[in-house]
């Protein structure tokens, strides 16, 4: 999408969130109209059609929300989910969008548009429409990882930004945020374990999350699987989660290189628009001494300063839609390490109290203690639920990739049919103007 | 190219940017050109053409060893080649010297002519990863170009096609440069600094000339600029289109850890690497495009120097006449005794006393004889000028017209060059895509 010039955001004045009406009551800009979705219609489900608000929402997302759909008839169930048969259809739509600035005495925050449609039992209503800010995302994302243990959880953006470096209410970075936190709700709804989490309801269907900041970060001890602190050792890792380990460790070098090269290109670039500048002004600089050569002189100048937009609006794109989501798979990466991490752990617990428990059982002939064998199931229950991760993981990022690099090489393409445009008119109106002057010569 | 009148004589290389022009249909109506028949320059009745470039050893005029390189010339009667005929073509080798000295010798004996000028003598306006090296392969090919460009120009101008010296110079290898030197055309020259001294000192110059001397200043600079910018632009673009070959790298070594999308990613590598190389080719294009830039560059110097000869043959003049009228008023002092300007004479006169009447007779006698010379004087400077005026206006206006057309093909060139650059552009890009959608 691209960005003009940087506007003020729509502020929704002195309201706190809480107090906005809810959108079904209000009179609010509402999901109206019918939705034109790149792609086959054929596959759409009715639900789709129902007024998601694309004109907000990024193709890319309505897109790669239909790759999804292709995407979860490759999925193998899994038996432990006793929703696994519905895989191919969906029914839950979740998109983020319509970022408006509040401003209340105490601060300046953004909010978004949740939007929800659903069939689910689960949820009192069909649709649910509401606002979050960055800290309920957060709270969401704290919340699951604590619940949902043994499953990889998406990231979210980067939360904190320089104050001075970056302007967190620019038009661009909003933009860029948003897209990167429908990515996380959208991914986190198409999860088969983690979209019927009573958290993600939470987030979806109440007014006030009443989170409690200070207690949220604590977890309960039983829930969740203690890190480093535990003091176990681990064994022998199975192999293809080493392997696992290792392709994440290449793999994140890779798109560290990839970021920098983008990065490099968009600098060389920008030197070369420099240049490029002061070469269209040459041209018509010259226009002043000649006559003859007037209009062939000025019509380059254009054609050049033609080139430059071409190549500002690339950098921009580049910017905003290649650059971000590069780095939010790094996140997606690291997450994906801690939760390798967090199952490691939980197998040398297990490996921990086995040992104990077998020296024990020789000493005095104790049966196996519950716990061990609570922390075999926890260790299978991981190893399962990771597998049919890691499979999933691989699945979207191959999605995810194909459509960021194709985005490039569109966006290339693009740029070069602007410039060889802006040349072929060149010609053809200098060759007008030689047919002209030839026929008024033989006259 | 769309051109009616050019002459089936241009030689047969396959050099796309060289412009030679015919001159002679299109400008003669316009001119009114009785030095030369119509059509006749040489290039009518000779095929000329620069084939080759070769590199020799040989002792230089200080006796030392030095490697230069030579320059076949080759000709061919153009009746020849019209009857379908295939002869051999008459060859001998030059170096970039004798072209100079042929140059020199034209410019002196042709005063009135904006002279076409050499390719440039050592590598400037040089962008990064072009060589400033004159044995450099591509920087002799250019040249090699350049001189036949020279070569088809001179041939084809209505006066300069007519130079015995040049006929020499493309047919007499041997003894070729002791002919030009007899001629005494480096005594003719003028100096540097009776030129200059022309320049500043000369009282009325013809308007017109001093606009063209204006004109090649603007020429000259604009020329300049615009080769500096393109060359600064070149650089820049080669990093761009370099950098992307680091993509070609990574996109190789991750397809490794990749199962499906392993295949696609290489394949994509393959044409970033392809890309990147493609500005190689780009560039050396463009180089055609920076050598007719760099040819009126050059041109406008040519211009200036007939200019300048301008205000030297009028200069002159003027001092001609000024001496004249000078020696008139002496003359009249001297019959009727009336002083009226300060002479020296005068002074010793009154100071000394008068001088006896013999000495005075004596003295009327000279300045007669010499006043003769003087108006004779005035008389050829009169002439001098005005000819060089007629002439180098007439050939002025040719230029003009030469140039117009030639600049403005080489705009509509780049344009082409740009059109080609693009598409080759989105024809790699469309490749990298249908790898990425494959993955």
């Amino acid at each position: 999408m691209s960005v003009g010039a940087p506007r003020v955001l729509a502020s929704s004045g002195q309201k706190p969130i809480t107090e906005i009406l809810h959108p079904l009551s209000a009179a609010e800009d509402q999901l109206s109209g019918t939705v034109s979705v790149g792609g086959d219609k054929s596959t759409q489900e009715a639900g789709l059609t129902n007024g998601t608000p694309v004109e907000t929402s990024s193709p890319a997302s309505t897109s790669s929300l239909f790759n999804r759909l292709q995407l979860d008839d490759d999925l193998e169930a899994d038996v432990r989910d006793p929703y696994a048969e519905t895989t191919e259809t969906r029914d839950l739509f979740v998109t983020v969008d319509d970022p408006k600035k509040h401003v209340s005495t105490m601060e300046t925050y953004i909010t978004y548009r949740v939007s929800t449609k659903t069939s689910r039992v689960e949820f009192d209503l069909p649709d649910y429409c509401l606002r979050r800010r960055y800290q309920d995302f957060d709270w969401l994302r704290i919340k699951l990882e604590d619940s949902q243990p043994t499953h990889l959880i998406p990231p979210l953006p980067e939360k904190f930004v320089m104050k001075g470096v970056v302007d967190r209410f620019s038009e661009e970075f909003v933009e860029t945020r948003m897209k990167a936190l429908d990515k996380f709700l959208k991914r986190v709804s198409d999860h088969p374990v983690l979209s019927f989490n009573p958290h993600l309801n939470t987030f979806l269907t109440a007014k006030d999350l009443n989170k409690r900041q200070g207690l949220a970060l604590l977890t309960k001890v039983g829930e969740s699987v203690k890190h480093a602190a535990g003091g176990y050792k681990l064994r022998a890792r199975p192999a293809e989660f080493c392997a696992m380990g290792e392709y994440l460790d290449t793999f994140n070098q890779k798109l560290g290189t990839i970021d920098r090269i983008a990065q490099r290109i968009l600098k060389e670039q920008s030197e070369y628009l420099t240049e490029l500048r002061e070469y269209g002004t040459v041209y018509s600089s010259w226009v002043g001494s000649e006559e003859e050569l007037r209009r062939p002189l000025e019509g380059v100048s254009g054609s050049v300063t033609s080139c430059c937009g071409a190549l500002e609006d690339l950098g921009e794109g580049m910017s905003q839609d290649f650059l971000p989501v590069l780095r939010e798979y790094v996140l997606y990466v690291e997450s994906m390490k801690n939760v390798l991490r967090k199952r490691d752990q939980s197998q040398a617990e297990y490996e921990g109290r086995l040992e104990a428990a077998i020296i024990r059982k020789q000493e005095d002939r104790t049966p196996m203690p519950v716990e061990v064998e609570k922390c075999q199931d926890k260790v299978e229950c991981f190893n399962a639920d990771l597998k049919a991760d890691w499979e999933r993981w691989q699945s979207n990022k191959r999605q995810d990739f194909k459509q960021l690099l194709t985005g490039m090489a569109d966006k290339n393409v693009n740029h070069y049919e602007k410039c060889q445009a802006a040349w072929e008119s060149l010609i053809t109106l200098l060759q007008d103007k030689q047919t002209e002057d030839k026929t008024s010569e033989s006259n | 190219m769309a051109e009616d009148g050019r002459d089936e004589s241009l030689a047969t290389d396959d050099e796309p940017d060289h412009t030679a022009a015919d001159g002679n249909n299109s400008l003669n109506n316009s001119l009114n050109n009785t030095m030369v028949e119509e059509g006749s320059t040489l290039l009518h009745t000779m095929e000329i053409c620069v084939a080759e470039a070769e590199r020799r050893n040989g002792k230089n005029t200080m006796n030392m060893q030095e490697t230069f390189t030579v320059y076949l010339v080759e000709t061919r009667p153009m009746d020849a080649v019209a009857e379908g005929r295939n002869p051999a073509p008459d060859s001998l080798w030059r170096r970039y010297s004798e072209f100079e000295l042929l140059r020199n010798y034209l410019l002196v004996t042709h005063p009135y002519i904006v002279v076409p000028p050499l390719p440039e003598k050592r590598a400037e306006f040089v962008w990064h990863k072009l060589s400033a090296d004159n044995m450099d392969p591509d920087f002799v090919e250019r040249r090699r170009v350049g001189l036949e460009n020279f070569l088809l120009r001179v041939a084809s101008h209505p006066v300069l096609s007519n130079d015995k010296i040049l006929h020499h110079f493309l047919t007499e290898e041997h003894g070729w440069k002791e002919v030009v030197y007899e001629t005494g055309f480096q005594a003719k020259a003028d100096s540097r600094l009776r030129a200059l001294s022309a320049t500043f000192r000369v009282r009325n110059p013809d308007k017109r000339f001093m606009e063209m001397k204006h004109y090649s200043d603007e020429l000259q600079s604009h020329t300049s600029q615009l080769l500096r910018a393109r060359a600064r632009v070149a650089d820049r673009l080669y990093g761009v289109y370099k950098v992307h070959g680091n993509y070609g790298r990574v996109f190789s070594e991750w397809s490794a850890i990749e199962r499906e999308m392993g295949d696609g990613l290489q394949s994509a590598g393959h044409h970033m690497d392809a890309y990147a190389a493609s500005i190689d080719d780009i560039l050396e294009e463009e180089e055609h495009y920076a050598d007719q830039l760099k040819e009126y560059l050059f041109y406008a110097e040519a211009l200036r120097a007939v200019c300048r000869k301008h205000e030297l043959t009028q200069f002159e003049l003027e001092m001609a006449s000024q001496d004249l009228i000078s020696k008139k008023q002496q003359q009249e002092e001297l019959a009727t005794g009336i002083v009226r300007t300060f002479s020296f004479k005068g002074m010793t006169n009154k100071l000394f006393g008068q001088e006896a009447p013999e000495q005075r007779e004596a003295r009327l006698k000279l300045l007669e004889e010499l006043i003769a010379e003087g108006e004779e004087t005035v008389k050829e400077k009169t002439v001098e000028c005005e000819e060089h005026v007629e002439r180098a206006w007439v050939d002025m206006q040719r230029f003009k017209e030469q140039k117009d057309k030639d600049l403005r093909e080489a705009l509509i060139n780049y344009a082409v060059m740009q059109i080609s650059m693009c598409k080759k552009g989105i024809q790699m890009w469309s490749n990298a895509k249908e790898c990425f959608l494959k993955m």
